[in-house]
C-alpha cells in the first residue's frame, strides 16, 4: 500500500471521527436518533461486507441475523431483565452460532444458489418470527416495548445522545476489529477463498473452517447491530424485519463499495436518507404518486451500478488515485491489496 | 361423535379424511402448476445466461395488470391473453438489451442487484398507475368445478393444463428448432458460438424475452386464484424458487415437476404436519436441503468443477 | 379629558391587560398559528400493506375539500402524511420528524397495529395526541394507561364479541372453526370470539387455522376447516385472504354458516372478486354505507361522499372501502377542531377528542352515534350485522352496542 494512500486514508478516518464525535452535539433530537441508525446499519454493513465482498458469499438473508439480534436482546431485557450492555453482547453471541451453523450448508453452494437459499431465508423470517410457538417469549404480533436506556452515572447527556455515543463507541470498535482481521492474515486468506479457492485450498488454508467462521462473523456483526436498533427504537415486531430490510443492506454494501471498510459509512447514509430524498421528490407529482418513491429508489440503484460499479468508495479511491501522483508501479503479488476492486464474474455450478 | 360408534361410522370417518386429503392435494396441484410455469420462466433465463433472475415475480404481475387494463378497455380475454404474451416478449428483449446487458462483465452481485431494482420499480410503478388496492382478473376456464365433489376449479384445472402446454412448448423449442439450439450453445459456450455466427447477444435478448412471456402468462393464471394486486407474486415467486431448485434449475421438466411437487408437499406438510402459518419456511429447507443433499436438484445435470 | 398622555396610558394599559388575558389561556401546541393547524400522520404508501394508502389520500383531499371551505374556525389544516412501509422502525423515524422537525400540533389516523404501538409510548411520554389511528386494535382504547392514544373503529375484539353472542344465542350447537390472520388483527378476533361465546360456550370453537400474508393463498386451509368437521366459519381475514376464502369455501361445495370481519366488507374489493353468487349468504357487521350499495343511492350522505369523491379523488375510489373510512375519521376529526375552537393546546385537543357527544357521521349507517367520555376511547362502538344477498348488505336485527 503506497504511502500517500495510507496517510490520505488516515486524514480522512481523523476527521470522521472528529465529525462522527461532535454530531450529537449540533443536531436535534431526532436527527441524532437518525445518526445513531446510521451507525447502526454502518455497523450490520461491516458484517455483511465481511461476508460478501472480501469473501465472495453472497447474502440476501442478513435481516434474519438482524432479526435474532434484535430480538434476542429484546427478549433478554423484557422478559429476563438484563441490562443492555450484557443483553446485546449475549444476543450477538447467539448470532454468532446460528450463522456458523448457517454457514455449513452454505459451503455446499457457492453463488447464486447461496443467493437463493438466503433470499428464502429473508422472505420466511417474519413467519418464523411470528410462530405461535414462540409467542410466550416474543410477544408474538403485539412485540414487546422497552424504554429506552438511561444515562448513566447522570451524565448531563439527553438519553438520545447517549445511546448515539453508545452506538458510536460500538462502531469504532468493530471497525477497529474488522480493519484489523482484514490487513492480517485472515483477511488475506479470506479474499484468497473469494478468489482462487481451490489454489487457496493447495495452499493450506481450511477453506471450510475460514468460511463458516466468516459466515459466523459477519452474523455477529448483524446481531450487534439488530441489538442496537432494538435500544433505539425501543420496540420489535415481526413486522420489522422483511424482505426489504435484507434488500436494503445488500444495496448499502453495493453502493458503499464491496470489500471496503469505510464503505459502510457511505452505504448507511444512502439507504437512511435516499428514500427519504425520493419521497421529497415525489411532492410535485401530487397525493397519488406516493407509491412513486420506490421506482425511483430502484431506478437510482440500476444508475449507481452502472455509474460507479465499485461503489462510492471505489469511486472516491479511484478519484484519491487520480489526484495524488503515484511515484511507483502498484504491484499486485501474492499480497493482495486491501482495498481491492471486486472482479470476475462467478460461474455458479 | 367421539363415543363407541359403529363400524359406519368410522369408515365415514375415513371417507371424509381422504377426500380432505384429495382437496389438499388438489389445491396442491393447482397452485403447483403456477409455480411450475414461473420455474420455467426462471429455468428460461437461467440457461440463456447463467443467472437468477429475481425480478421475474414482479414483470409478471406488470404483465398481468398489462392484461387486466386491455380487458378494462373491453377487450376479449384471448385478445389480452396473447397481445400480453407478445407485449412481455418485446418488453423482456428490451430490458436485457437496456438494463442487464450493461452488467455483462460485472460481478454477479451486480445483476443480482440491477434485479432487485427492477423488482422494485415494477412493484412501485403497478402501485403508482393502478393502485394497490385487489382486484379480481377474469378466467378463461368458466364454469362448474369438475369432479363435482369439487376438488378443483375449473380455472385451476385449465391452469395445470395451460403449464403442461407451456412446456411442451419450451422443450419443443429448445430441443427441436435451430433457435433453440443456439441459444443453448450461446448459454454454455459463448466463444465458441461466436465462432460458428451465433449472434450471442441477441440470443440472450431473445432468452430473456421468452421468460417474459412465460412469466406473463404464469401471472394471468395466477390471478384468478391469488387475486390481482401489486404483491400478488412475492409469495408465489419464492415456491417457484424452491420448485427450481427442487427440480434443477436448467431442466424444464425438472423445474415443471419442482414446481407442482412444492405446491403440494406445501400444502400437505402444511395440513398435516406443521401448521400452515410455515409454510414458508417449508419452502426454505426444501432449498436447503436440496441444495445441501443434491445441488443440481432432482433432474438437473450435474456438473463437476474443472480443477 | 382626553389628552395625548392618557390616551397613551389606557392604550398601553389596554395592551398589557390584552397580553396578559392572552397568556394566561394555555399556548397553543406547536404547529398551530393563527391562519393553520398543522397535524401529521405515517401511511403505508409502500410496503405490504399499501392498498390502506388510500385512506392518507382521502384525508388529504377531505382536509383540502375542509380549506377550500374557509377551515376551521379560520385556520386551514395542513396534514403532513408520511410514507413509514408498515415498518414500526420507519414509524419511529417518521413520527420523530412529524413532531420534533415537523413541529406538528398532533398526530392524526396513523396506521397500522405494530406501528401505532411503536410509537405509543413515545407520544404518551410527551403527552401528545395520538388520535383515531387507523387499527381496531384493542390496546388502543386504553384511557388508563395511554390517555394519549384513542382509536376510532369498532374494535375487533368487540366486533367478534358481537358476532359470539349472535352465534350462542341463534346456533348454541354450531361446531366452530376460525381462519385468521397470524398478527394481532386476527389474534384479537379469536379472542374476541371467544368472549362473545362465553365460558360456558367456549367449548364451540373447534379448529383454528392461521394465515401468514406473505402466502398466495388460504385455499389449504378451507380445507382442512372442512376436514375436522366445521360447520360455522369466520373469516377474521384482510380482503384478499376473505374473498379467496368465500371462493374456495364455494368450490368445494362446502355451505357452512360464514361470518366475516368487517374489514373485508367492501362489495368492490371482496364480494365481486370472490363471485356475488358465492358469497350470498355471508354475514358481517357494518356501521358504514357501502359506497355500492344501490340503497344509498338517494341518501344525502351518500351523495355528499359521491360529491367529495367527484372533486378530490378519482373515480375508482368511489368505490373503495378505504375512501369511506378517510371521510369519516376526517370528519370526525373536524368536529374535535371545531369544539376546540381558539384553545388549541394539546390538553385541550385530547380533552375535546375524549368528549364527543353524539355525532353521526355521512356514511354511517343509520342510527349510529359517535361518542367518546374520558374513559371511553372507542368513538364507534356499534354495529349492525348485515347478510350478503348478492348486490348489498342487508341488515338485520338491531344495532349492537358494546
Amino acid at each position: 500500500m503506497a504511502d500517500a494512500d495510507g496517510a490520505l486514508g488516515a486524514l480522512v478516518a481523523i476527521a470522521v471521527g472528529i465529525l462522527a464525535l461532535a454530531f450529537p452535539f449540533a443536531a436535534s433530537g431526532y436527527h441524532i436518533y437518525q445518526g445513531a441508525q446510521v451507525l447502526i446499519l454502518a455497523v450490520a454493513l461491516l458484517g455483511l461486507n465481511l461476508l460478501t465482498g472480501f469473501n465472495g458469499q453472497i447474502s440476501l438473508g442478513h435481516g434474519a441475523f438482524f432479526a435474532i439480534g434484535s430480538y434476542g436482546a429484546a427478549i433478554l431485557m423484557v422478559k429476563f431483565g438484563f441490562p443492555y450492555w450484557a443483553a446485546i453482547p449475549l444476543a450477538s453471541v447467539v448470532c454468532f452460532i446460528a450463522g456458523f451453523l448457517f454457514g455449513f450448508p452454505a459451503l455446499r453452494f457457492g453463488g447464486l444458489y447461496l443467493a437463493l437459499a438466503t433470499f428464502a431465508l429473508a422472505v420466511a423470517t417474519p413467519q418464523i418470527l411470528s410462530y405461535k410457538g414462540f409467542d410466550a417469549l416474543t410477544g408474538g404480533s403485539q412485540g414487546l416495548t422497552l424504554a429506552k436506556p438511561g444515562v448513566p452515572f447522570g451524565i448531563a447527556l439527553t438519553p438520545d445522545q447517549w445511546l448515539y455515543l453508545v452506538c458510536l463507541a460500538c462502531a469504532a470498535a468493530l471497525y477497529w476489529a474488522a480493519r484489523n482481521l482484514v490487513r492480517g492474515r485472515i483477511g488475506r486468506a479470506l479474499v484468497a477463498i473469494r478468489d482462487q479457492p481451490i489454489a487457496a485450498e493447495t495452499m493450506g488454508i481450511n477453506a471450510a473452517l475460514y468460511k463458516t467462521t466468516c459466515f459466523g462473523v459477519s452474523a455477529l456483526y448483524a446481531g450487534v447491530a439488530g441489538g442496537l436498533s432494538t435500544l433505539a427504537v425501543g420496540f420489535v415486531s415481526p413486522e420489522s424485519f422483511g424482505l426489504a430490510l435484507s434488500l436494503a443492506f445488500l444495496v448499502g454494501i453495493v453502493v458503499g463499495g464491496l470489500a471496503s471498510l469505510g464503505g459502510a459509512l457511505f452505504g448507511a447514509l444512502f439507504i437512511e436518507f435516499v428514500p427519504n430524498i425520493a419521497d421529497q421528490l415525489t411532492v410535485s407529482f401530487g397525493d397519488g404518486a406516493k407509491a412513486l418513491p420506490g421506482a425511483i429508489y430502484g431506478a437510482l440503484l440500476i444508475l449507481v451500478m452502472a455509474a460507479m460499479p465499485t461503489g462510492v468508495a471505489g469511486a472516491a479511491r479511484a478519484a484519491a488515485r487520480a489526484l495524488t501522483p503515484s511515484r511507483q508501479p502498484k504491484v499486485e503479488t501474492g499480497g493482495v491489496n486491501v482495498a481491492v476492486n471486486y472482479e470476475g464474474k462467478e460461474k455458479s455450478p | 361423535m367421539r363415543c363407541a360408534a359403529p363400524i359406519s361410522a368410522t369408515s365415514e370417518g375415513a371417507l371424509k379424511r381422504l377426500a380432505e386429503f384429495l382437496h389438499q392435494l388438489a389445491s396442491g396441484l393447482a397452485l403447483g402448476g403456477v409455480y411450475a410455469i414461473m420455474a420455467l420462466a426462471l429455468v428460461m433465463i437461467y440457461q440463456a445466461t447463467h443467472l437468477i433472475n429475481f425480478a421475474q415475480g414482479e414483470m409478471a404481475m406488470f404483465s398481468t395488470y398489462f392484461a387486466w387494463k386491455l380487458m378494462d378497455l373491453g377487450e376479449p380475454y384471448w385478445f389480452a391473453f396473447f397481445a400480453t404474451v407478445i407485449a412481455s416478449f418485446i418488453g423482456g428483449v428490451v430490458i436485457e438489451r437496456l438494463v442487464v446487458r450493461p452488467f455483462a462483465n460485472a460481478p454477479i452481485l451486480a445483476s443480482v442487484i440491477v434485479f432487485i431494482g427492477l423488482s422494485l420499480i415494477f412493484n412501485s410503478l403497478a402501485g403508482w398507475l393502478y393502485g394497490f388496492s385487489v382486484t379480481s382478473f377474469d378466467s378463461p376456464f368458466n364454469g362448474r368445478p369438475w369432479f363435482g365433489a369439487g376438488y378443483i376449479s375449473a380455472h385451476e384445472a385449465g391452469a395445470v393444463v395451460v403449464t403442461l402446454c407451456v412446456l411442451a412448448l419450451v422443450y419443443a423449442f429448445f430441443r427441436l428448432t435451430p433457435l433453440g439450439l443456439a441459444m443453448r450453445a450461446a448459454a454454455q459456450n459463448p466463444v465458441s458460438s461466436r465462432l460458428v455466427g451465433i449472434r450471442v447477444g441477441w440470443m440472450l435478448a431473445i432468452g430473456w424475452g421468452l421468460a417474459a412471456a412465460i412469466g406473463s402468462v404464469a401471472g394471468m393464471m395466477a390471478a384468478p386464484i391469488v387475486y390481482l394486486d401489486p404483491n400478488m407474486m412475492g409469495g408465489v415467486l419464492l415456491y417457484a424458487f424452491a420448485g427450481a431448485v427442487l427440480g434443477g434449475i436448467d431442466n424444464p421438466f425438472g423445474a415443471v415437476f419442482g414446481g407442482i411437487a412444492v405446491g403440494v408437499l406445501g400444502n400437505l406438510i402444511g395440513a398435516y404436519v406443521v401448521g400452515d402459518e410455515v409454510k414458508l419456511s417449508v419452502a426454505l429447507a426444501i432449498i436447503i436441503a436440496v441444495l445441501v443433499w443434491r445441488p443440481s436438484g432432482l433432474f438437473g445435470r450435474r456438473l463437476v468443477a474443472r480443477v | 379629558m382626553i389628552n395625548r398622555r392618557t390616551f397613551l396610558q389606557s392604550s398601553a394599559a389596554a395592551a398589557a391587560f390584552a397580553a396578559s388575558a392572552s397568556s394566561a389561556r394555555a399556548d397553543n401546541a406547536p404547529g398551530v398559528t393563527d391562519t393553520e393547524i398543522k397535524i401529521g400522520q405515517t401511511m403505508p404508501y409502500s410496503g405490504p400493506a399499501s392498498a390502506y394508502g388510500v385512506i392518507g389520500k382521502a384525508d388529504l383531499a377531505y382536509f383540502k375539500m375542509i380549506n377550500e371551505q374557509g377551515g376551521v374556525n379560520g385556520r386551514k389544516i395542513n396534514l403532513i402524511s408520511l410514507d413509514d412501509g408498515y415498518s414500526p422502525p420507519k414509524t419511529v423515524e417518521q413520527t420523530r420528524r412529524l413532531v420534533e422537525q415537523e413541529q406538528v400540533a398532533f398526530l392524526f389516523n396513523s396506521l397500522g397495529t405494530a406501528c401505532c404501538a411503536s410509537v405509543r409510548q413515545y407520544m404518551n411520554d410527551n403527552k401528545i395526541p395520538q388520535l383515531f389511528v387507523a387499527t381496531g386494535a384493542s390496546m388502543f382504547s386504553d384511557p388508563q394507561h395511554f390517555p394519549w392514544t384513542m382509536g376510532w373503529q369498532p374494535n375487533y375484539q368487540t366486533e367478534a364479541s358481537i358476532f359470539g353472542k349472535h352465534i350462542a344465542a341463534t346456533k348454541p350447537d354450531a361446531k366452530i372453526g376460525v381462519l385468521y390472520q397470524n398478527d394481532s388483527f386476527g389474534k384479537d378476533y379469536l379472542t374476541g370470539l371467544k368472549n362473545g361465546l362465553g365460558p360456558e360456550h367456549a367449548g364451540m370453537v373447534i379448529k383454528e387455522v392461521s394465515y401468514e400474508t406473505s402466502e398466495p393463498t388460504v385455499d389449504s386451509q378451507i380445507v382442512t376447516l372442512q376436514g375436522a368437521g366445521v360447520d360455522l366459519v369466520l373469516y377474521a381475514a384482510t380482503p384478499k385472504f376473505a374473498a379467496q376464502a368465500i371462493r374456495k369455501t364455494f368450490d368445494i361445495g362446502w355451505t357452512p354458516v360464514r361470518y366475516m370481519t368487517d374489514v373485508s366488507q367492501s362489495i368492490a374489493t371482496v364480494m365481486k372478486p370472490a363471485g356475488v353468487e358465492k358469497s350470498k349468504g355471508v354475514i358481517t357487521a357494518i356501521y358504514g354505507k357501502d359506497p355500492t350499495d344501490a340503497r344509498w343511492k338517494d341518501d344525502p350522505g351518500y351523495k355528499a361522499f359521491a360529491e367529495f369523491v367527484g372533486k378530490y379523488l378519482t373515480p375508482k375510489d368511489l368505490t373503495d372501502a378505504n375512501a369511506v373510512y378517510g371521510f369519516g375519521t376526517s370528519a370526525t376529526l373536524v368536529q374535535v377542531l371545531k369544539q376546540c375552537g381558539n384553545d388549541l393546546s394539546r390538553e385541550n385537543v385530547m380533552r375535546q377528542a375524549a368528549n364527543i357527544k353524539d355525532l353521526v357521521l355521512a356514511m354511517g349507517l343509520p342510527g349510529i352515534k359517535i361518542n367518546t367520555s374520558p374513559d371511553n376511547f372507542s368513538p364507534i362502538r356499534q354495529e349492525a350485522l348485515a347478510s350478503f344477498n348478492g348486490e348489498s348488505w342487508e341488515q338485520f336485527g338491531e344495532l349492537y352496542q358494546a
